[in-house]
């Protein structure tokens, strides 16, 4: 069952996410160490992996957000080096921070959000998407009055905003409680048959099994499991990425 | 038009956000009073020390206030990663740089057309006939101070003494633009003919525009890893 692949030659769509070769160093530190991975269009890949195994700087890599010590990148046929523009436009991004501020209220933060996406009738757009997280009652009222559930659940209505090809979550279930997480799995899946790929790094096996196509394990900046979802039970899955995380351990 | 609708949109929600707290201009407009009380008492009553020193004073008051509503607006977008949150939406680097620049410049000049009354009245000068006057050098003087401090706000963002490394870069790096302003705003202060403080605005001016084009071409490498 275990799997250790590289993305070797590819048949069908061109995929939405391509890395080649990805590697990272923090000063003498690696933090990633030769990704191969690729991501089709409409295909979820959860990627599961210990404290510091390397998912935030891949996905900040993919955003466009660091820069590859080495290593190339495609995201929706735009190349990381030479159209970061490209890039930008096709990612919608859930990170670790909610990235909202505070002084205004949800509607004023959306709004910001609609004018730098270039939206048209943003109104429409942001009213749209704040009754979709359920915010619709709190939409004028200052994002610091607001519980770690709303401010995670505003961030997901502004990656909703966009209309991306690849989305990259960073522990998007941290915060929220169940229907939030509900909304979330359902956007996803939403997104998914939209033709969006999406990658999905988290601790929770059991939410991350629930919506994922592909399942991934990093460790100590490798990609050391890659395989369908089928292949595998939670239970299985569990326990490999246990013996991962002790081998992580002892290394 | 879509860049200057995102540098529109910048500028306005840093508006705005200052609208809502007050919290750098009030910090801002508290420390210029202080400024501005202590040297009064320091100065006493001799019109000719104030008169000699005034220019000086006013562009302490103005430099040093500036520097702490720079230091607030990068603060702003570090909470909640909001910079990065700002990087990732699909916009030319510059727009946000203008954008970033258009509201910390208009903030400073709020502050400083809140000093300059105060000023008058301290320093018990009739500054009224003057405004338009003085306003010709400080509005591209505080142009070009924002411009080198929305750039090295941005620089200095990441590092954990980032409160210390503002000033400690922007004043060396900005001392013909202040120095240039000081003798400009001295010419009008001693009531001579404006032509006299033109070479001065002209300078500011070339200052200006030196500050803002290497900024432009060098905002993104210093705001992207």
């Amino acid at each position: 069952m275990v799997r250790v692949e590289n993305a070797g030659t590819r048949l069908g769509p061109a995929p939405a996410i391509e890395a080649r070769r990805l590697v990272k160093w923090y000063g003498s530190q690696p933090a990633l160490r030769g990704i191969d991975l690729v991501v089709a269009p409409g295909e979820v890949l959860a990627l599961f992996g210990p404290n510091g195994a390397g998912k935030t700087t891949l996905l900040r890599i993919l955003a466009g957000r660091a820069r590859p010590t080495s290593g190339a990148v495609q995201i929706a046929g735009h190349s990381l080096d030479r159209d970061s523009d490209g890039v930008r436009r096709a990612i919608g991004v859930l990170g670790h921070g909610h990235q909202l501020y505070e002084a205004l209220t949800a509607r004023e933060n959306l709004l910001f959000s609609a004018a730098m996406l270039g939206l048209d009738q943003p109104r429409e757009h942001v009213s749209e998407v704040l009754a979709r997280v359920g915010l619709e009652a709190a939409s004028e009222a200052r994002v610091r009055t607001f519980s770690s559930g709303m401010k995670r659940r505003l961030a997901l209505a502004k990656v909703m905003l966009r209309e991306p090809k690849v989305i990259l979550l960073d522990e998007p279930y941290a915060s929220l409680d169940l229907q939030a997480t509900k909304l979330l799995e359902e956007f996803i899946l939403a997104k998914k048959s939209g033709g969006a790929a999406t990658i999905l790094a988290t601790h929770n096996l059991t939410m991350g099994f629930g919506v994922a196509d592909r399942l991934a394990i990093l460790r100590q900046g490798r990609l050391v499991f890659e395989g369908r979802r089928e292949e595998t039970s939670v239970e299985a899955f569990r326990s490999l990425f246990a013996l991962y995380g002790e081998l992580g351990a002892v290394e | 038009m879509i860049f200057v609708g995102h540098v529109m949109a910048i500028a306005r929600k840093d508006l705005l956000a200052e609208w809502r707290n007050r919290e750098s201009f009030t910090a801002m407009f508290y420390f210029a009073f202080l400024v501005l009380f202590l040297f009064n008492f320091a100065l006493g009553a001799d019109q000719a020390l104030i008169r000699g020193a005034s220019s000086g004073l006013l562009w302490l008051a103005f430099t040093f206030t500036s520097v702490l509503g720079l230091g607030r607006s990068v603060q702003g977008e570090l909470e909640n990663d909001c910079l990065e949150g700002l990087l990732l939406y699909p916009t030319q680097r510059e727009a946000i740089y203008l954008g970033k620049l258009l509201g910390n410049f208009s903030v400073i000049l709020v502050v400083e057309l809140v000093i300059l009354p105060l000023f008058a009245i301290l320093y018990n000068m009739d500054l009224w006939s003057q405004i338009p006057k003085l306003l010709l050098i400080a509005v591209p003087g505080t142009l070009g101070f924002a411009a080198a401090g929305t750039l090295l706000s941005s620089m200095t963002a990441g590092l954990r003494a980032r409160e210390a490394m503002l000033p400690f870069l922007l004043f060396p790096l900005t001392i013909p633009l202040i120095l240039s302003a000081v003798k400009g705003t001295e010419v009008v202060l001693r009531g001579e003919p404006f032509e006299l403080a033109m070479p001065w605005v002209k300078l500011i001016a070339a200052f200006d525009v030196v500050f803002l084009v290497t900024s432009l071409l060098t905002f993104e490498y210093l705001v992207e890893e």
